[in-house]
C-alpha cells in the first residue's frame, strides 16, 4: 500500500536525484558505514488504511472500562465546554512551532499572553510563565527556582501532606540536581506549623513547598507560614489546583512568593493523565529565575501591539549549562485550553463549578458517614475531594464499585479511602453510588 | 574597533577598573557592550556581599545573549549603580562612564595581574 | 494574515458570562468555607459571551502560520505535515475518559497501546524498552541523563560526573546536564563539522559519565566516526547518548541502537508526526538498551505472562518523572501514524527527507554561502548570503515571511556567524521546494538591489519587527501590566 502522506511522484524522484548528484535513494547514504544500514525487517505491522487504524483503536478502546469517576488524586473529572475542542482543532493553533517568528505567531503569542495574565489573576503573583509540562513537574521546577534564587542554600521541605506524585517528582529531581530534601510533618490532616519551624531552625533552607489542598482534600491553613518561612530566609511555594482559587485564598494573598501546580482541573479531559498543564507563577523579584517560555507586550515599527517571547537570556538556549533550567517548551495547547476555559467561565461560572463540586462533595460525604461503615478522619474544611475511614477493605470496594461503571474510592498510605465529586455528578450519580455501595458494605 | 580608556585597569573578561584610593569601580568595556548588543538587565550582587577576584558577581543580559561579570578584585561591595535597575543601556551609551559595582579591595596588588588600555587593545584586536 | 487588535480582556463587559452549568440542586455553595480560606475579591477574569470567545481566538489563530498554512523549513525542528487521523483518535471518548489511576484491569486496552507503541519504537531504533512518560525532547534528555548517573551508582561508581557535549550541540544538551547535576565538558568540532575524535580521546577518563551526542549533527552531517567513538566511550566505562531530534534523517534506515547508543530520545513531535501546538504538548520517549531497562522511570507497562499488562515500579528505577504516563494523548497519534506507515513505508521517511534537504542544498548553493559541502542528511546550513551586501540572515529570514513561508532556524548552530539551518521534511511536494527555492534566489537579488527594503521586511505580515529590546528592559507580562 502507498503512503497518504509522501507526495512524490516516479518523476519527481528522478529529478530531485539528479539535482542531488545521486542516481538511487541508496546514494543518499553513502556517508553512513555499511554497518549501520538497517537491513533487516521492522517488528511492524503492514501499512494500515485509514479505516483499518480507526478499527484498531476501536478494538484497543474496548479493553477499556469506561467508568463515571467518583475520585480524584491529582486528575479531576471537570466539564469540557464544547467551544474548547472546536476552537483548539484549528490548525493554524495545532500545526504550528514555538512562536520564535513573532511575526507569524501572534496568534499564539497572544493567548499565552491572556493565560499569563490569567494565572496571576487567579493566584495572586505578578508573573507566569507559558505554562509547563505538568503540576509535578511545575513543583520540581519551584524548588529549582528557589534554590537558584537564593544561591548557596541546596535545602528544601516538602509537606508531607502533598500528593505523592507530586513529591516523588520533586524528589527525583532534587536527587540528581543537588538538592537536599527534609519532609515537614503532618497535623491533624495538615502541615505541621511546629514542625516547618523546626525545619528552618537550621537556616540552610531555599524552599518550601506546601499544598493549598493537600492529599486527603483537606484546605490548608496557611496562616503565619510566609512569616516564619520568610522569617527563615527561605521561598514558600503553594502547590495549587487551579480552578479552585476562584474561591479559595490565592497564593497571593497567603504571602507566598512562588504558585505552582496544575491546570488540569480546568476541564481537562483525563485522558489517561496527559496532556495536562502545570502553571508557575512569582512575585516580581524572582521574575527572571523564573524558567521556560515568557511572552511580553511590545510595539512594532509603526507603534502597533505586538506579542513576544521575552526574557530568553534565561533560558537553556542562551544560558547553556547556567540555564536555570533545562525545559525549553510548554504545554502550549493545553495553555490555550485553560485560556478558553477561563474566558467562557469567567469567575462567575468559576466559582459556581466550585459550588457544585463543594456541595455534590459534602452531600456524598454526609450519606457516606449516614450508612455506619464510614468514618470521619479529620473535622477539617474540604471542597471537593475527601477521606474517611472505613473497615470494609479499599480494594474490594473499588473492585465491586468498578464492576457497577464507578471508578472510587482511592486509597492513602494511611488506609484511608478518598472520594471525590466534581459538577460533572449529578444527584443521581450520586444516589446511585451510594445505593452499590450499600450492597457492598 | 572599540574605544578604551588611559588610566583603567582591564581583565580578560572585559570589565574595567577604576581605582581610587582603596576603592574600584567597576564595569565594562566597550568591547564588550558591543558585543553583547542592547543590554536590557544587568544582574547586581547586594551590598556588603564578598567577591572574589576571577569569580562570577553577576551577569549582563541583551535580548538574545548573557554574558557573566567576573571581578576583576577581591573584596567588599560596598555599593551598586542602583540607575542600572531601570536604565540597563547606560552600559551600552557611556560604558566607560557607567560602572556597576564599587567595590572596597581587600588586596590591591590584584590590580597587577590586570591590563593598561594598550595592552588590553591589542589583546581585544587579536580575538 | 490579517492584524486584529484585540484581547479576551479588550472584549470584557460586566454582566456578560458564556458558561452553561446545571442547576445546583443542593442550595449551599463554597461560601460556606471558613472566611479565612476564602478568597476576598473577585480574580477578574473576562467577561465574555460564547460568541466573543469563538470570535476572538478564530481571529487570533488567523494570525498564526501552521504546516497547513505552508511550507515550515525550520531546522532541527522536523516540521513535517501532521496526518489527521492522528487527531481522529486522540479524540475517541474512551481513551480521553480514562483517570489515570484507575485499577490496571480497567486500562488494559490503554496499557497495551503503550506497550505496542513503545515495542513499535523499539523496533524502529534498535534499543530495547521504551519509557514514554516524558512530556518533550528537554524532558526525555533529562530523564535519559538521570538513567545514566542512576546505572553508575547502581554499580558503586559515584564518580562520574561528568558529560561530554560537542561545541555544536543545542544549549539543551548543557542545561539538561546541569539540571542533572553533571558538569559539561566541551568537546570541539573538526573542520567539516564532526567531533574531533582525537580530542574527545583526551577527554576521557573514569570521571566521565558518558557522552551527548546527534546523529546527524546539528550541522545535518552523520558523524561516520561513532563506532570509534563508541568503543572509545564504552572502552572508559562511559555511556553513549543519542539526541533523537535529528533522528527523521535516519527513520527507516539506520538504528541508533545499531550504531552502539545505551540511551536515546525521541521527539513524537518531530520524527512521528504529532502536531508541535504552538510548542506542545510533545512527547520525549526514552529508549534503552537491556542493560538499562530496569534504571528506566517508573512506572513503567509491562505485558505479564498471562498476556495481561500492569505497571510496574522497579526498585532500580532512577525515579518518577511525570505526574501520571506522560502526554498519553499525544502517545495515540505517533502510533496512528506508525500503523499508517507501516514496516514498508517508514523505510523511505529518512530517504525522501534526505532527498529533499540534498535537493534544497544543490539548488541555492550559488546565492547562498554553503560553509560545509557534500551529501547533507534531513538538514543543512547556510552561513547566509553568498554575496556581502550587509542583508542578515535575520532580514532573509524575515523577508520569507512576506512571501508565505516559514523561516529556516536561524543563528544556530553557533558555528556560524549567520545560520540559516534548512529542514523541509518528507511530506514537501518537489513543486513546494521549488517555490521556496524560487522565492530564495529572488530573496537573494533583492538583497542586491533594495537591501533596505530586505532589512525593514516583513512588510506583509499582522505586524512587523516587534521591539525586543523595550520588551526585556520594561517588561509586560501580564494584562494588567499594560495599563
Amino acid at each position: 500500500m502507498g503512503c497518504p502522506y509522501f507526495p512524490h511522484t516516479e518523476e519527481d524522484l528522478k529529478r530531485m536525484l539528479e539535482r542531488a548528484g545521486a542516481v538511487s535513494l541508496k546514494d543518499l547514504f553513502s556517508d553512513v558505514p555499511e554497518e549501520f544500514m538497517f537491513k533487516g525487517e521492522f517488528n511492524l505491522p503492514d501499512a494500515m488504511s485509514e479505516m483499518e487504524v480507526l478499527e484498531k483503536f476501536r478494538r484497543l478502546d474496548a479493553l477499556d472500562k469506561k467508568l463515571t469517576v467518583f475520585c480524584g488524586g491529582g486528575a479531576y473529572d471537570h466539564y469540557a465546554p464544547a467551544v474548547i475542542q472546536y476552537l483548539l482543532s484549528r490548525s493554524e493553533f495545532q500545526t504550528a512551532y514555538t512562536p520564535y517568528q513573532a511575526e507569524i505567531s501572534q496568534g499564539t503569542l497572544r493567548y499565552i499572553f491572556e493565560f499569563q495574565s490569567m494565572v496571576c489573576s487567579l493566584t495572586g503573583m505578578d508573573c507566569a510563565n507559558a505554562s509547563m509540562y505538568d503540576g509535578p513537574t511545575a513543583a520540581a521546577e519551584s524548588m529549582m527556582m528557589s534554590v537558584a534564587a537564593l544561591r548557596r542554600r541546596h535545602r528544601i521541605l516538602l509537606s508531607s501532606t502533598l500528593l505523592p506524585q507530586v513529591l516523588a517528582v520533586v524528589r527525583t529531581y532534587a536527587d540528581y540536581h543537588g538538592m537536599e530534601v527534609s519532609m515537614i510533618g503532618q497535623e491533624g490532616g495538615q502541615t505541621s506549623a511546629a514542625s516547618l519551624a523546626q525545619e528552618l531552625a537550621s537556616g540552610d533552607v531555599a524552599g518550601v513547598l506546601v499544598p493549598g489542598i493537600n492529599r486527603f482534600g483537606i484546605i490548608e491553613d496557611l496562616s503565619g507560614f510566609a512569616d516564619a518561612v520568610h522569617a527563615g530566609g527561605a521561598l514558600l511555594a503553594v502547590y495549587s489546583d487551579l480552578s479552585s482559587l476562584a474561591v479559595l485564598k490565592s497564593p497571593g494573598e497567603w504571602g507566598a512568593d512562588i504558585s505552582c501546580g496544575d491546570a488540569q482541573t480546568l476541564g481537562m479531559p483525563l485522558s489517561f493523565g496527559g496532556p495536562y498543564a502545570g502553571f508557575l507563577a512569582c512575585r516580581k523579584e524572582y521574575m527572571r529565575k523564573l524558567p521556560g517560555r515568557i511572552v511580553g507586550a511590545t510595539r512594532d515599527a509603526q507603534g502597533r501591539r505586538a506579542f513576544v517571547l521575552t526574557l530568553q537570556a534565561r533560558e537553556q538556549h542562551i544560558r547553556r549549562e547556567k540555564a536555570t533550567s533545562n525545559i525549553c517548551s510548554n504545554q502550549s495547547l493545553m495553555a490555550l485550553y485553560a485560556t478558553v476555559y477561563m474566558s467562557l467561565m469567567g469567575d462567575e461560572g468559576l466559582k459556581k463549578v466550585n459550588d457544585l463540586s463543594y456541595a455534590g462533595a459534602h452531600y456524598l460525604n454526609d450519606r457516606l458517614i449516614a450508612t455506619g461503615c464510614f468514618e470521619e478522619v479529620f473535622d477539617k474544611p474540604f471542597l471537593k475531594e475527601f477521606v474517611l475511614k472505613t473497615d470494609v477493605p479499599a480494594d474490594q470496594l473499588q473492585r465491586a464499585l468498578a464492576e457497577e461503571g464507578f471508578f472510587a474510592p482511592l486509597q492513602t498510605e494511611e488506609g484511608y479511602v478518598s472520594f471525590c465529586v466534581t459538577e460533572k455528578r449529578s444527584r443521581e450519580e450520586i444516589d446511585r453510588l451510594l445505593a452499590v455501595i450499600r450492597t457492598v458494605i | 574597533m572599540s574605544k578604551t580608556i588611559e588610566g583603567l585597569y582591564y581583565s580578560q573578561s572585559h570589565e574595567w577598573v577604576k581605582v581610587e584610593g582603596n576603592t574600584a569601580f567597576v564595569g565594562i568595556t566597550d568591547y564588550a557592550q558591543e558585543a553583547l548588543g542592547s543590554v536590557v538587565y544587568v544582574d547586581m550582587p547586594q551590598q556588603d556581599d564578598q567577591v572574589n577576584a576571577g569569580e562570577e558577581f553577576g551577569a549582563v543580559e541583551s535580548v538574545k545573549a548573557a554574558s557573566d561579570l567576573v571581578s576583576p578584585v577581591s573584596g567588599t561591595v560596598v555599593d551598586v549603580n542602583s540607575g542600572l535597575e531601570d536604565s540597563p543601556s547606560l552600559l551600552n551609551e557611556k560604558p566607560y562612564g557607567t560602572w556597576i559595582i564599587k567595590v572596597e579591595m581587600s588586596e590591591p596588588s590584584q590590580l597587577d595581574n590586570l591590563m593598561d588600555a594598550k595592552a588590553y587593545a591589542e589583546y581585544c584586536e587579536n580575538l | 494574515m490579517k492584524y486584529y487588535n484585540k484581547l479576551i480582556f479588550d472584549l470584557s463587559k460586566p454582566g456578560r458570562s458564556g458558561y452553561s452549568l446545571p442547576e445546583n440542586p443542593w442550595g449551599v455553595t463554597a461560601d460556606a468555607l471558613p472566611e479565612d480560606l476564602r478568597r476576598k475579591t473577585p480574580a477578574g477574569l473576562p467577561q465574555v459571551s460564547e460568541p466573543d470567545v469563538v470570535r476572538h481566538y478564530t481571529n487570533l489563530s488567523q494570525m498564526n502560520f501552521g504546516v497547513d498554512t505552508g511550507f515550515y523549513p525550520l531546522g532541527s525542528c522536523t516540521m513535517k505535515y501532521n496526518p489527521k487521523i492522528n487527531e481522529l483518535v486522540a479524540s475517541m471518548p474512551g481513551f480521553s475518559a480514562l483517570h489515570p489511576l484507575q485499577p490496571e484491569w480497567t486500562v488494559q486496552g490503554a496499557l497495551k497501546l503503550y506497550y505496542d507503541l513503545s515495542k513499535a519504537l523499539a523496533t524502529l531504533t534498535g534499543m530495547s524498552d521504551f519509557s514514554l512518560n516524558q512530556f518533550a525532547g528537554a524532558h526525555g534528555e533529562l530523564t535519559g541523563l538521570m538513567i545514566m548517573r542512576q546505572y553508575h551508582r547502581l554499580r558503586g561508581d559515584s564518580g562520574r560526573t561528568k558529560v561530554i557535549v560537542p561545541d555544536s550541540a543545542h544549549g539543551t544538551n548543557p542545561a539538561s546536564a546541569a539540571v542533572c547535576g553533571l558538569s559539561v565538558v566541551q568537546v570541539r568540532s573538526l573542520e567539516d563539522g564532526t567531533i574531533d575524535v582525537g580530542a574527545l580521546e583526551g577527554l576521557l577518563d573514569d570521571s566521565v559519565a558518558g557522552i551527548m551526542m546527534t546523529n546527524p549533527n546539528t550541522l545535518g552531517l552523520f558523524e561516520t566516526h561513532v563506532r570509534e567513538i563508541a568503543d572509545l566511550v564504552h572502552g572508559c566505562g562511559g555511556l553513549l547518548y543519542y539526541d533523537g531530534a535529528n533522528m527523521n534523517a535516519l527513520l527507516g534506515q539506520v538504528r541508533p541502537g545499531d550504531m552502539g547508543f545505551d540511551i536515546m530520545h525521541l521527539n513524537l513531535h518531530k520524527t512521528f508526526s504529532t502536531p508541535h501546538g504552538g510548542g506542545g504538548p510533545g512527547s520525549g520517549p526514552v529508549g534503552v538498551t537491556s542493560a538499562l531497562a530496569h534504571c528506566l522511570p517508573y512506572p513503567r507497562v509491562v505485558r505479564k505472562n498471562d498476556g495481561k499488562y500492569a505497571l510496574l515500579t522497579d526498585k532500580d528505577s532512577c525515579g518518577r518523572i511525570s505526574g501520571f504516563m506522560g502526554n498519553f494523548g499525544v502517545l495515540l497519534k505517533a502510533y496512528a501514524y506508525i500503523l499508517m506507515l507501516g514496516k514498508q513505508n517508514v523505510k523511505n521517511v529518512g530517504p525522501y527527507a534526505v532527498l529533499a534537504a540534498n535537493y534544497i542544498k544543490e539548488s541555492l548553493k550559488d546565492c547562498y554561502k554553503l560553509p560545509i559541502k557534500g551529501l547533507c542528511k534531513h538538514e543543512f546550513v547556510f552561513d547566509g548570503l553568498a554575496e556581502d551586501n550587509g542583508v542578515t540572515t535575520l532580514d532573509v529570514a524575515k523577508r520569507l515571511l512576506d512571501y508565505g513561508f516559514h523561516a529556516p532556524t536561524v543563528y544556530f548552530p553557533l558555528l556560524f556567524h549567520q545560520s540559516m539551518m534548512i529542514e523541509p521534511t518528507e511530506t514537501e511536494s518537489k513543486e513546494t521546494l521549488d517555490a521556496f527555492i524560487g522565492v530564495m534566489r529572488k530573496i537573494a537579488e533583492e538583497a542586491k538591489s533594495d537591501p533596505e527594503m530586505l532589512r525593514s521586511a516583513p512588510h506583509n505580515t499582522p505586524v512587523g519587527r516587534p521591539d525586543e529590546t523595550s520588551a526585556a528592559t520594561h517588561p509586560v507580562l501580564k494584562y494588567s501590566d499594560m495599563q
